[in-house]
């Protein structure tokens, strides 16, 4: 499968808006404490519709506990997400559903339902939570393994699926859920290196169709043709962001450009990583 | 009487009566000892705080201690609890039935020593299976928008079962055989009809012989139905129980 990023459309930024509106995404000044660590320092974020932005940055920064924090899945300590304006703080049980059905989440790990076949991976969400009758959320969830081209692994489990089908699988799962936005924690990182076209393929297809999208990754070509912005975390702080163009400049002599500077090499000594580095 | 008259006229119509009882016992000690170790296993594993001591002291005490022990209690040690109440209920005006219900029957004695004991084993397996989940499966069913109860209902409940069922059909097998307990409490099952007959004819060795294949066809009929449920319930790449 070859990838065609240029194809993909120029995101919408918050420049090329004629007027300002509320943003869809807006995660402020959020702490988090783990295990007696501060984890997350007064993180502040925002994302446009259609807007997409990637999340870099070395381990341990806090940018799987960052994403968590915006999905309330681990809410923050400090601080508050507002998903088109509505604060997430103080929701109750049912309105915390309601916000998390709002946010796709994809894991670096897959988290795909282990007793589950493909199609009700995708389905079974649209059953229970959305209470859709067994018939129209199987024919919902055919639909969107149909958009990552595995209509014909429906039948499968999980535990015969290769890591980049079930990363696929995973995000027919959450676009089934009509989510205005989306967070992906290290697609694919931990996918043989061959596996990792088709899954940025389904990401690029994303894009494509609009779709907000809060990433992290280090798959840094990749990177540059998707976003609008480079956030970069360190230690529980967003430390740079910015345009990638400017960012990843290796004369910009950026926090960012020399992580990267520091990834590409890191990587080349372990693998080949093909046309995507 | 000879031999072909013993076995036709008294020992299999015995034996049959004894396995009638012993069915008796096993079916509703097995299926209460299911509910208690699903119950008792779920709250263990995700149940809240306060309730999880009083779970660990029960499944330590019913797993540590001896079931004969525990049996020659609930039929022989309870009447004494019984009489004791009775003399602080009685002059309060309670009913006798508040002391009385104590007082078990020996069938009765017998269905409660082993579905307890039984429950405190499954419970662990059943404990074993719903922490064997990966914590992911939550992570991921959380950011789909289920509650905690579509979750473990729905995500929990479907691995956890097939991840127990094994461990399951082997205590109910367990269980099926120390039903021959209940011969210390005077229920004429399998065991209690073979003992009675075989010292009153002196034929012990047929008749625990013959008694020990009954046993051995009930295990092994018990053994191909869980089989079937399990190759009923079987999805690829769930059987064995990850770290
Ligand atoms: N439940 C927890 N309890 C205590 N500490 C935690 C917990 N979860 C995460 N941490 C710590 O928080 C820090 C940030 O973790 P996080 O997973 O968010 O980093 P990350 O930027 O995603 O790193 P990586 O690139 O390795 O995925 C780490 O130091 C981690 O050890
Ligand atoms: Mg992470």
């Amino acid at each position: 499968m070859s990838l065609e990023l240029n194809k993909v459309a120029p995101a919408v930024g918050a420049e090329s808006e004629t007027k300002r509106s509320q943003p869809l995404l807006e995660a402020n000044r959020i702490s988090k404490t783990l295990g007696g660590k501060l984890i997350l320092d007064d993180v502040s974020l925002s994302l446009d519709r259609g807007q997409r932005k990637i999340l870099i940055g070395p381990s341990g920064g806090g940018k799987s506990t960052l994403l968590k924090c915006i999905h309330f899945l681990n809410p923050p300590d400090k601080g508050d997400v507002f998903l088109d304006g509505k604060s997430a703080k103080d929701m109750s049980q049912s309105n915390i559903s309601a916000f998390r059905q709002e946010i796709g989440m994809i894991f670096q790990d897959f988290n795909l339902f282990d007793h589950l076949t493909a199609k009700d991976n995708v389905a079974i969400a649209l059953r229970k939570v959305k209470k859709q009758p067994k018939a129209a959320a199987r024919a919902r969830a055919m639909e969107e393994l149909d958009k990552v081209g595995l209509s014909d692994k429906a039948e499968l489990y999980p535990a015969q699926l290769s890591g980049g089908q079930k990363q696929r699988v995973s995000i027919a799962r959450a676009m089934a859920m009509e989510p205005k936005l989306m967070l992906l924690d290290e697609p694919t990182s931990a996918l043989d290196p061959e596996l990792i076209g088709e899954v940025l393929q389904v990401i690029a297809d994303l894009a494509q169709g609009g779709m907000t999208m809060l990433m992290v990754t280090h798959q840094l070509d990749f990177v540059k043709h998707l976003t609008d912005e480079i956030i970069f975390m360190e230690n529980g702080r967003i430390v740079e962001q910015g345009n990638p163009g400017v960012l990843l400049d290796a004369q910009s002599n950026s926090r960012t450009s020399l992580f990267c500077a520091k990834l590409t090499q890191l990587s080349s000594k372990k693998w080949t990583p093909g046309n995507f580095m | 009487m000879d031999t072909w008259e013993f076995y036709v006229k008294s020992l299999i119509p015995a034996l049959n009566q004894g396995l009638l009882m012993s069915v008796k016992i096993i079916v509703p000690s097995a299926l209460l000892g299911i509910a208690i170790g699903v119950l008792v296993g779920a709250g263990r594993a995700a149940g809240p705080k306060w309730l999880k001591p009083l779970l660990n002291a029960y499944v330590s005490v019913f797993r540590g201690t001896p079931l004969v022990v525990q049996l020659t209690m609930w039929y022989f040690g309870l009447p004494s609890v019984s009489r004791w109440l009775g003399g602080y209920l009685g002059p309060l005006g309670l009913p006798e039935f508040t002391w009385k219900c104590l007082i078990l029957s020996p069938y009765a004695a017998a269905v409660v020593a082993f579905c307890l004991c039984s429950g405190a084993y499954q419970s662990e397996y059943i404990r074993g299976a719903i922490l064997s989940i990966r914590k992911g499966q939550f992570l991921a069913a959380e950011s789909l928008g289920f509650t905690k109860a579509q979750t473990f209902w729905h995500i929990t409940a479907p691995v956890a079962v097939r991840r127990a069922l094994h461990g399951c059909g082997n205590e109910i097998i367990y269980l099926i055989k120390y039903s021959s307990l209940a011969i210390i409490v005077s229920v004429m099952e399998l065991t209690g009809q073979s003992k009675s007959l075989g010292s009153l004819y002196f034929r012990n060795f047929e008749c625990y012989c013959l008694t020990a294949l009954y046993y051995l066809a009930l295990v092994s009929l018990a053994t191909i139905i869980l089989h079937l449920i399990e190759k009923k319930l079987e999805i690829p790449g769930l059987g064995q129980a990850k770290a």
